[in-house]
């Protein structure tokens, strides 16, 4: 029998619709990985019964010859970052530390509904604030991947970095990530794994411990396209309760996919050739121009001229959410209170949120509070948001001229963890080729390419037009098919 | 122009006064949850997830206090944003769980309307006056902290934390405290007409904060203070008599006006600093990025229209001018909502009773509805019962006295024993013999023994002392033990006499 770790979400959701294998089999095997892959620090907890329980719903319904769902009999790991009803939530913060919703965010709650299981609530950079998940209250997740003749902790990146790594460790064969300004892409690209971030508003909100309101966005993290496309399917849909959710049909992502991109045109963008990125990177992205002429694309030259700009902008207008958004972890309903003796109210905030907090969370909470203060709002807040937009508009007009954008992920591969904490300056320029996409609310999908030459995985991103996530993730399949990208980490943990 | 001036040790100065009220739109639902919003429930009864700002909770805004708010903007004659958005004003207190209120700071859902104050003598507004409305926004009502439950520990009620406010914003356009309880009275009436906010000021769903500053008259604008919720209209202005002569005090003796937010003790009748400037919050507003923009299209507003009531001052220029009452009958009776409705039935039950138009009887209703029914039933005190008063048993009284039937006194009589006992008021008039005499027959013979018996009198009226005939009137009114209808007394006397 194969060995059922290796397979993705459509090997599992067919074997178990044609009977290879039991549901109950899967989720045994992933549990038994999981279990094994404690050196990994992916799981902030594991839920071993509720795969299981999901599993044996499945079986039986497939014994009574029901309809199963999209993702029936998959074991997925989920985020700690959206709420599940009876589970731990925590987004990887000591503030959350204990809190046990009694509700279910509505992403994962679809994808119990299509028939999918939880492996366990997986590592994160504490409230989705970190490029590297080196900002969990709960430790680093170490990726599966080490530097040829090296044996030196590395980064999965952030901040869906327990994602990025359970995925690639294969302890789960796909795994929900959230992304606000990078954070599936950026491990996706780290782990040589795909990770699809859909237009902004295709997957609710609701449930999901917000970062910054006006970029988060959920969406899948699964080693191909095709298991990105069936997983972005089950995720997907209108919820009444998002007031910012599309209301719109979710196309058949999986039924249309296809690698043939005849008649479709591929922009390049000239400003993302900047200083400082990685030679491969850059081999990486002449070759996937080659790859996507080879699907029958056209290769056009877009430019993208607000781009140098969208990182600062990024920087102000995430942590100005965010600072608004967390101001609920006050220790006076859920999670820590810190209360010292004699502590009046304004000291049971400050003491609960000075120990609740991990540091980078509290410097964007400051850079937040700053950027939306009087006096410096014009300055930075009003000032970004017009950055905001012209960024957005230098994507619709690229637009005009091509159906997707094609771009490296990231400036570098994977660093060893801890050799960026100098300066969190240099971490923010991880994501310089990602928080474009991202202020735009635009689709964008990181899938490998190859490995660099010490061995650890490159990433190609590619950007479409908003609600057109078909043509992304078409274009990530023509890459895929030619990348023939079969590495995988060799199996230390 | 108000009169109104405060006499200082220096001179005259004149008040201004600016008002904000919060008022509570009526919903089944808070503004941005499903949650009840019902007043006096049990602590934390009232509370949905998206309320006690759970992790990863949204905001969706409702529909009908959207609707409510944009119906009350119609009413003011404002105008109405079709493009609105709602800000977040952030800053940490207990009672506040999402640690900052959604509120429009930017972009109103209302913008600049006007309300009319009536000319008032005794309250010495001297003639009608247009106070501006700067701008109506939406937004969400914070909780409450209780004190007074555990001897070191507060606790927190969030049963109204989310409920939807309306905020009404004046210009500084009031100059006395009189003008300033105009304005509220009539706010809340317009307010109750349309529907959108119950008016209760003790439950707190109506509450104003008070911007006060004074100034020699013809001088700009004074540094203000801002006395926060204040809860009747009597406090309203007591608040701005007090706080007007105390800038004065401040002024004369020197000193200078801090721009400070107050409080209003109802005890003493006295303001007193909440905190200064300095301590003012920045509140870091910025538009909310869980909401999208409030886009209102055609079809919305339209519906919103067409559900307004007749108003206020639309309503008190029918009376006048249609109905031919008294502009004071008028106003009085638009008042409130529950004062027009009541005359209104009983109006049409009189017409209908009687068979006449509405103009016809109107005077008559008026005069019953403001003054003899609420005299009668407040003289009963216990013994009436309110469930007797019906619109169906007062129209039949009165359409027995506009046929003649039974005189105003014996209408009070009859309504007397309907009210304490729900009879029939033509049962009443039968059994009870509370009906007036109009056969000629027997008022002549009853003129004719007073003639008889007071010759002397007869001869000085008939010499022109025509002061007397309200002597025979009486006589013969008398003689008929009051019963007889006056109007035939007169005539006939006038016939008898000469």
């Amino acid at each position: 029998m194969t060995d059922l770790t290796s397979l993705g979400v459509k090997d599992i959701r067919d074997g178990v619709a044609r009977g290879d294998f039991t549901a109950r089999e899967v989720a045994e095997a992933f549990n038994a990985a999981v279990a094994e892959a404690a050196a990994l620090n992916a799981f902030i907890l594991t839920t071993p019964d509720h795969a299981l329980a999901a599993a044996e719903k499945v079986d039986a319904a497939r014994a009574a010859g029901k309809p199963l769902g999209k993702m029936a009999g998959v074991p997925i790991g989920m985020k700690d970052l959206f709420a599940t009803h009876g589970v731990e939530t925590t987004a990887a913060s000591h503030i959350l530390e204990g809190f046990t919703p009694r509700y279910e965010s509505s992403v994962s709650q679809k994808l119990w509904d299509a028939g999918a299981g939880m492996l366990g609530k997986l590592n994160l950079d504490q409230f989705a604030m970190g490029s590297s998940n080196e900002t969990s209250y709960f430790g680093n997740v170490t990726s599966p991947w080490r530097k040829a003749g090296s044996n030196a902790a590395m980064s999965p990146g952030g901040s869906s970095g327990g994602s990025s790594a359970a995925v690639a460790a294969r302890i789960a064969p796909a795994a929900t990530g959230t992304d606000t300004g990078g954070s599936i892409r950026q491990p996706a690209a780290f782990t040589g794994i795909c990770g699809i971030k859909p237009t902004y508003g295709r997957c609710s909100r609701w449930g999901i411990i917000a970062f910054a309101s006006s970029l988060d966005q959920a969406g899948p993290m699964a080693r191909s396209v095709a298991d990105c496309a069936i997983m972005l399917g089950a995720m997907a849909g209108f919820d009444p309760k998002d007031a910012t959710s599309l209301d719109m049909p979710v196309p058949d992502w999986e039924g249309q996919l296809t690698s043939d991109l005849r008649g479709k045109k591929i922009g390049i963008p000239r400003e993302y050739r900047m200083e400082g990125t990685d030679p491969a990177i850059l081999e990486a992205w002449e070759k996937g121009k080659e790859w996507l002429q080879d699907a029958g694309a056209q290769i056009v030259d877009v430019s993208l001229p607000h781009t140098k700009y969208a990182l600062p902008a990024y920087y102000i207008i995430a942590p100005a959410e965010a600072s608004s958004n967390l101001a609920r972890y006050d220790g006076v309903r859920y999670g820590l209170r810190e209360l010292p003796q004699g502590a009046g109210l304004q000291e049971m905030y400050a003491a609960t949120r000075a120990a609740g907090f991990g540091d980078e969370v509290k410097r964007r909470i400051l850079i937040g509070t700053y950027v939306l203060s009087a006096g410096f709002y014009d300055a930075y807040y009003t000032q970004a948001q017009k950055v905001r937009a012209l960024v957005a508009r230098d994507f619709a007009r690229a637009f005009e001229e091509c159906d997707a954008i094609l771009a490296p992920t990231t400036p570098t591969a994977s660093f060893p963890l801890g050799s960026m904490n100098e300066d969190p300056l240099t971490m923010y320029l991880n994501d310089v080729f990602a928080v474009p996409a991202s202020l735009a609310g635009l689709p964008a999908m990181s899938v490998p390419a190859m490995l660099n030459p010490e061995g650890l995985p490159l990433g190609l991103q590619i950007v479409g037009r908003p609600f057109d996530e078909q043509t992304v993730l078409d274009a990530g399949l023509a890459i895929e098919e030619r990348a023939g990208f079969a590495a995988r980490p060799e199996k230390w943990w | 122009m108000s009169t109104y001036r405060i006499q200082g040790a220096t001179g005259e100065w004149e008040v201004v006064i600016g008002l904000e009220v919060h008022a509570q739109i009526t919903s089944n639902a808070k503004l941005f949850s499903g949650a009840a919003t019902a007043f006096g429930a049990e602590p934390n009864t009232q509370v949905s997830l998206i309320d006690a700002a759970m992790p990863g909770m949204l905001p969706v805004p409702n529909r009908e206090c959207i609707r409510q708010a944009v119906r009350t903007g119609m009413a003011i004659e404002a105008k109405i944003n079709r493009w609105s958005r709602f800000d977040r004003k952030n800053y940490f207190y207990a009672d506040l769980p999402q640690g900052y209120q959604i509120s429009q700071l930017y972009h109103p859902l209302v913008g600049e309307g006007r309300l009319l104050i009536e000319a008032d003598e005794k309250a010495g507004i001297a003639e009608d006056k247009w106070i501006g409305i700067e701008r109506i926004h939406v937004e969400q009502d914070a909780g409450k902290l209780m004190h007074d439950q555990h001897p070191t520990m507060s606790y927190v009620d969030l049963n109204r934390a989310g409920v939807a406010l309306m905020e009404i914003v004046s210009r500084p356009d009031m100059r006395s405290p009189a003008e300033a309880g105009a304005y509220l009275r009539k706010l809340r009436a317009i307010l109750r007409y349309v529907g959108s906010c119950d008016g209760n000021m003790e439950e707190g769903s109506l509450r104003a904060d008070v911007n006060v500053s004074v100034r020699r008259p013809g001088e700009p604008f004074g540094t203000r203070t801002e006395t926060k919720n204040v809860n009747s209209v009597r406090f309203v202005m007591q608040a701005i008599e007090h706080e007007a002569m105390r800038q004065v005090d401040v002024l004369e003796s020197g000193g200078t006006v801090d721009q400070e937010t107050r409080l209003f003790d109802p005890a003493t009748g006295t303001t007193r600093t909440m905190r200064s400037k300095e301590d003012a919050h920045d509140y870091r507003y910025f538009p909310d990025p869980d909401l999208l923009p409030l886009e209102l299209d055609e079809d919305f507003l339209a519906e919103c229209r067409a559900s307004l009531p007749e108003l206020p001052d639309a309503k008190r220029r029918r009376y006048i001018e249609v109905l031919g009452l008294t502009p004071y009958n008028a106003r009085e009776l638009t008042a409130e909502v529950e004062t027009f409705a009541r005359f209104e039935t009983l109006l049409a039950e009189t017409a209908r009773a009687t068979g006449k138009g509405e103009a016809e009887v109107a005077t008559q209703v008026a005069n019953w509805s403001l003054s003899v029914a609420p005299g009668v039933i407040k003289a009963l005190g216990d013994e009436a019962d309110p469930a007797n008063a019906t619109a169906r048993a007062q129209a039949a009284i009165l359409a027995m006295q506009d046929k003649g039937a039974i005189s105003g006194g014996q209408a009070k009589e009859i309504f007397e024993i309907v009210m304490k006992t729900g009879r029939d008021p033509a049962e009443i008039a039968e059994t009870e013999g509370l009906r007036q005499v109009s056969d000629t027959g027997a008022i002549e013979a009853a003129i004719a023994a007073v003639i008889a018996a007071n010759e002397d009198k007869v001869a000085e009226y008939r010499a022109g002392k025509d002061k007397l005939f309200g002597f025979f009137v009486g006589q013969v009114m008398k003689a008929m033990a009051g019963k007889a209808n006056p109007q035939v007394v007169n005539q006939l006397l006038k016939d008898k006499l000469g």
